[in-house]
This record gives C-alpha cells, sequence and structure tokens, in this order.
C-alpha cells in the first residue's frame, strides 16, 4: 500500500478533463517517468503554477466530475510519478476513478457540502491531508485549522488498494 | 420487476461479484489500438504474462497515428504488431486496411447485440448503438481484459433518453446529441448507462446511431445502448446470414436485448427534437451547446470532418452534397479523413472525393489524428476550428487552440464562407 498523505494541491473547478491532467500530445510516451514535467501543462487556472505548485504536494482536492473525458491510464500514471496518490472530490468520472484504484490509487468522495467547507477554511493556505484508511476518517490540517471527516470505500475497492491493484487481484482469482 | 438492455447484458456475463454493487463480466470482444494497449502489453510482458484470453476475440487496429509521425509513435506500432503477430490475433488492421477503431470494427462485423465489449478508449460506448454494453476502459482493465477476458463494472443504472418529434431540415445526429449534452450536461451520467429510445432512435440508421451513442461518454456515461431492431440485423446482415434462416429470425433472438416494459430507469429524460436547430459549442466543455447560428461570427481557420463521431459516408455524403460547386474559403484550411479504408473506397466510388478536391479540401487517410491534436490537422496556439468530432477540451487539437464540435453540413458550409455558417444560410 502507497502513502496516501501529505501537503494539499488545491484546484478550485469542476470537470477537470484528463486532457488538461496529461495533454494527448505526450501519449506517445512509453515510460511514465516521461509524463511527470507535462501534468496539468494545458490546465488554464488562474494563479495555477504547475512547475511550482505541484512539487511536493501528495493529495489533490478538486470540484465535481474530476478526471472527465479520456480513458487514458496516463492521467493517473502522471499523477502518480509527481507523488500525487489521493485525490478528493465531489464525484469523478468512471473511467477515471477505476483507473485510481486499479494503479492502487485513492479517489476519495467528498459530499459537496464538505467540499465547499475544505475550499473555504483551506484553499490558499498550506494544508496536509491525513487519511486513516482503516477508520475511514480523514484530516485536512493548517496552521489555524482542522476539519475531520469520514469517507467511504467500497470493498472492492478497499481490496484493489490492498492488492496493489486490479492486475494482482484478478490474477489471483480468475482462469486464465 | 422488468430489467433494462444493461441489466439484461449482464445477467448473461456475471462471472463473480467481489463485493456488494460490484460485478465482473466476461467479455466477448477486447478492442485494441496502439495508444493504450503497448503500457498493457509491455507490463504482461514484464509480469512474464504474455499470453491473450482467446485470439479470436481480440481485434486490433493502429489508428491515433497513422502512417506514425515520428519514432515514438513507430514504436507504439511496432509493439501492438509484434504482439499481434506474436500472439496470431487474426483481426489486426494496419496501415493501408486500418480506419478509426469506431467506425472500423462496426463495419467489420465485430459487433453483436447483447456482447460486451471493451477498449482503451472512452468512445467505445459507440458500439452500444447495436444494443451491446460496450464501456471504454483504462490500461489496466485492459490488461486483465486482454489476459482474462474479464472486467470489473458497477451494477448498471439507466438512464432512459427518449427522443421524440420530427427533425427539421439540416438538422443531424449530432444536433441531437450536441441538445442532449446541452441538457442532461458532462456529469449528466456519470457511472450510468444510456438507453436511447423513441421514434427518432426508431427512424435513425445505424450510422446515426453511432453518432449518438459515440458522445454518451461526453455526459460521462459509461455506455450508450440502443435497443436492436430491424435496422440493426439488416446492417449486420452480411455477417449473420449464416447464423440465421431469416432476418426475422435474428431479430427475434436479438429482441431478449430489448429493455422490459417495467424496466426500472434512474431518470427518465425527454426531448422533443422538433424545435432543434443546427448546434455547436462554445467553450472548453461539450455540453456548452448554443444554436450555431448565434456564433456565425466567428471566424475559423481550420474545418475538420472526420473521427469516430461523424466520419462515416453518411456524413461525407452531406458535406459532398453542401460544398458541390463551391470552394473553400481562401483562408480556410479543410481536412477530411474518411473514418476507414470502406468509407473512402465508397466516396471514391461516389464520386465524393472528386468533389471534395475540386473543392479544396485536403482528403487524408483514415485516422484520429487531428481529433486529440497527436497528428494531422494540429491547430496553432489562438486557431479556431469547425470540427466534426466529440470534444472541445482546451488545447485538445493543440495547445491554445479552440474547437467548435458541430454536424457535418454545418462544419461544410463554414468551411465555404470561412466563418461558423448553416448549411441553410449560404
Amino acid at each position: 500500500m502507497k502513502e496516501f498523505n501529505g501537503p494539499v494541491l488545491f484546484l478550485d473547478r469542476s470537470d477537470i478533463n484528463t486532457d488538461e491532467i496529461i495533454p494527448a500530445r505526450y501519449l506517445t510516451e512509453i515510460t511514465r517517468e516521461a509524463l511527470k514535467p507535462h501534468l496539468f501543462e494545458d490546465l488554464d487556472l488562474p494563479g495555477f503554477r504547475p512547475e511550482k505548485d505541484i512539487p511536493g504536494k501528495k493529495v489533490i482536492i478538486s470540484r465535481e466530475n474530476f478526471g472527465c473525458g479520456s480513458s487514458r491510464e496516463h492521467a493517473p500514471w502522471a499523477l502518480e510519478v509527481n507523488g500525487l496518490y489521493t485525490v478528493l472530490a465531489p464525484g469523478f468520472a468512471r473511467i477515471f476513478r477505476q483507473n485510481m484504484f486499479n494503479c492502487g490509487l485513492l479517489a476519495v468522495d467528498l459530499s459537496e457540502e464538505d467540499c465547499r467547507e475544505i475550499f473555504q477554511r483551506f484553499a490558499g493556505t498550506e494544508a496536509n491531508c491525513t487519511i486513516h484508511f482503516d477508520s475511514s476518517t480523514l484530516e485536512i490540517t493548517s496552521l489555524e485549522n482542522r476539519l475531520s471527516l469520514t469517507f467511504s470505500l467500497s470493498k472492492f475497492e478497499r481490496d484493489l488498494i490492498q492488492a496493489g491493484g486490479w492486475v494482482d487481484f484478478a490474477d489471483s482469482r480468475y482462469e486464465h | 420487476m422488468g430489467k433494462t438492455i444493461a441489466e439484461k447484458i449482464f445477467d448473461l456475463h456475471r462471472v463473480d461479484t467481489p463485493a456488494e454493487g460490484v460485478e465482473v463480466l466476461r467479455i466477448d470482444t477486447v478492442f485494441c489500438h496502439e495508444i493504450t494497449t503497448p503500457p498493457a502489453i509491455l507490463d504482461l510482458i514484464a509480469r512474464g504474462k504474455d499470453r491473450v484470453f482467446d485470439s479470436h476475440r481480440i481485434k486490433a487496429v493502429i489508428d491515433h497515428v497513422s502512417p506514425a509521425k515520428d519514432s515514438k509513435t513507430a514504436l507504439q506500432g511496432k509493439v501492438l504488431r509484434d504482439w499481434a503477430r506474436r500472439h496470431q490475433i487474426k483481426d489486426f488492421f494496419d496501415i493501408g486496411r486500418n480506419g478509426v477503431c469506431h467506425a472500423l470494427f462496426p463495419e467489420k462485423g465485430f459487433v453483436r447485440p447483447g456482447n460486451t465489449i471493451i477498449m482503451g478508449d472512452s468512445h467505445t460506448c459507440t458500439h452500444g448503438a447495436f444494443g451491446a454494453f460496450a464501456a471504454g476502459v483504462g490500461t489496466t482493465d485492459l490488461e486483465v481484459g486482454i489476459l482474462k477476458g474479464v472486467c470489473s463494472f458497477h451494477s448498471p443504472e439507466t438512464i432512459k433518453i427518449n427522443l421524440t418529434g420530427d427533425r427539421g431540415k439540416g438538422v443531424y445526429a449530432k444536433d441531437v446529441i450536441l441538445a442532449i449534452l446541452g441538457k442532461i450536461g458532462t456529469n449528466g451520467a456519470t457511472g450510468r448507462v444510456i438507453e436511447f429510445t423513441g421514434a427518432v432512435i426508431d427512424a435513425f440508421t445505424m450510422e446515426e446511431r453511432m453518432t449518438v451513442c459515440n458522445m454518451a461518454v461526453e455526459a460521462g456515461a459509461t455506455s450508450g445502448i440502443c435497443a436492436p431492431d430491424m435496422t440493426t440485423v439488416t446492417y449486420l446482415w452480411p455477417f449473420i446470414a449464416e447464423e440465421f434462416s431469416s432476418k426475422e429470425e435474428a431479430l427475434a433472438a436479438y429482441r431478449a436485448f430489448t429493455a422490459d416494459p417495467d424496466a426500472e430507469y434512474a431518470e427518465t429524460v425527454d426531448l422533443d427534437v422538433s424545435s432543434l436547430e443546427p448546434l455547436t459549442t462554445t467553450g472548453f466543455k461539450p455540453d456548452m451547446v448554443v444554436p450555431a447560428r448565434e456564433l456565425s461570427g466567428t471566424k475559423i481557420d481550420q474545418v475538420y470532418i472526420g473521427s469516430c463521431t461523424n466520419g462515416r459516408i453518411e456524413d461525407l455524403r452531406v458535406v459532398a452534397q453542401v460544398i458541390q460547386g463551391r470552394e473553400v474559403h481562401p483562408e480556410v484550411r479543410a481536412i477530411v479523413s474518411p473514418a476507414t479504408p470502406g468509407v473512402y473506397g465508397q466516396a471514391l466510388k461516389e464520386g465524393l472525393l472528386e468533389i471534395f478536391q475540386s473543392a479544396g479540401f485536403c482528403i487524408m487517410n483514415p485516422t484520429c489524428g487531428a481529433c486529440l491534436g497527436m497528428s494531422g490537422g494540429v491547430l496553432a496556439e489562438g486557431e479556431t476550428c469547425a470540427s466534426t468530432t466529440n470534444r472541445n477540451f482546451n488545447g485538445r487539437m493543440g495547445k491554445g487552440g479552440i474547437i467548435h464540435l458541430m454536424s457535418p453540413a454545418t462544419a461544410a458550409a463554414s468551411a465555404v464562407t470561412g466563418h461558423i455558417t448553416t448549411a441553410d444560410a449560404l
């Protein structure tokens, strides 16, 4: 299992799509590491500077329908090679969400209310997120603020995280 | 309790329920292309599991960048090609025989009502036009599909979109799906299946149904589905004539994949298409839909006709009709990419290519290229394209480029005037 905790990157917009996470022009790369400098290259978000804002972050908190668009698993890979193993958002596109768990990465659904509160209290600050996987709770903290939330993952999603992804899970369970 | 089409297909393919609400399905056919499959192949090799679950149930094509544009894309093609040969995958389509996957595979007769299909491509939902459950997946799902012939899905909730009314002249399947996106939004069907029903769908050709199902994913849908009917059977007949003694018998068998009258839907959306007019998009999301005439002042630099949405023969016929006797505006680069060799050959036979060529179009080979800005029509920063493709995301056709999605008729008319124009305004 990966280390899911750490500093938060806030991306305050809904419908951030996979072309914005990693543009198609980099899908010709054979290694995942080659995607690293291009994460969020086409994301046009006021004040966001990928080269300054991404390094050191471990957790993304964003808005509705994160990861919509293409099926490219290069999107979670581009997050992974940048050390971003967790995304919190009030809803994900189906393929992106499945791709995260298939890679042993974490996509956590927030309620819209919790999401609003998080952005209100923490956006623009240096915040940290700690995931307590076993008790299904998470904590977001900054110098002045602390917020505890519960989250839910299905048994299947937990199994995938623990197995390190879908290939190993399926391999132990299905013929061929 | 009655069942939706997706529920019936799930019932016939379920091999495991690893957790509540999660179903692992047997996959009838795994489709592959050269962008998302090579990482799966390389991972299988690294794991010492370079095997395929059934070489007859895997179909592969090089379509995204064809011909290869550089050493990297040449290598992607080579990894897929070598793998297809190594595993004796008979249905592998390389240059000269290749086309845009979601146009090529139906044309080859690879889709049947009731099938489960996965591919590492979000527009796999196109094949639901045949009454199949067809879903785009990531590389890891694809890898397990190749190795084991299974894939996991959440139990399907279905939205029914009921399309009624009479389409006005100049309103096409593309306008219908854009109208649906405008109504339900890019998050309107996330994780759900869309069943398209109603008199409009019944009257649609298979090509039109494919255009509609193709963009189901733009609303977040796992698959779009149309119930199989005589139109489906007639399209498939060259491939199924040996299985059935008559079209009626085939239809009776495929009726198994029609929703029950008392099926339960998560939501029903009604749309009367009578008042629709030609549409286009603005901004960077496919649900930002406006009447095309409202953007008639928008100057364009490029027109792109093609893709898995609108690169089929019917689309090319419409374009030819609009541009016949006219010329592409001198400040517009017009590109047409017939989606498959079959479409290309038919367009040649019907004299459409001559019409395109003499109007000033660049006729490209079948490829996905420009749609996702990988090759063959990438935009420069600040340039605008009138496009028959499916996504207007920021930077999709080239960093800083702007895309307006529209029907082939509107794109063709825009090519003539140099700004967004509906065909009836020519």
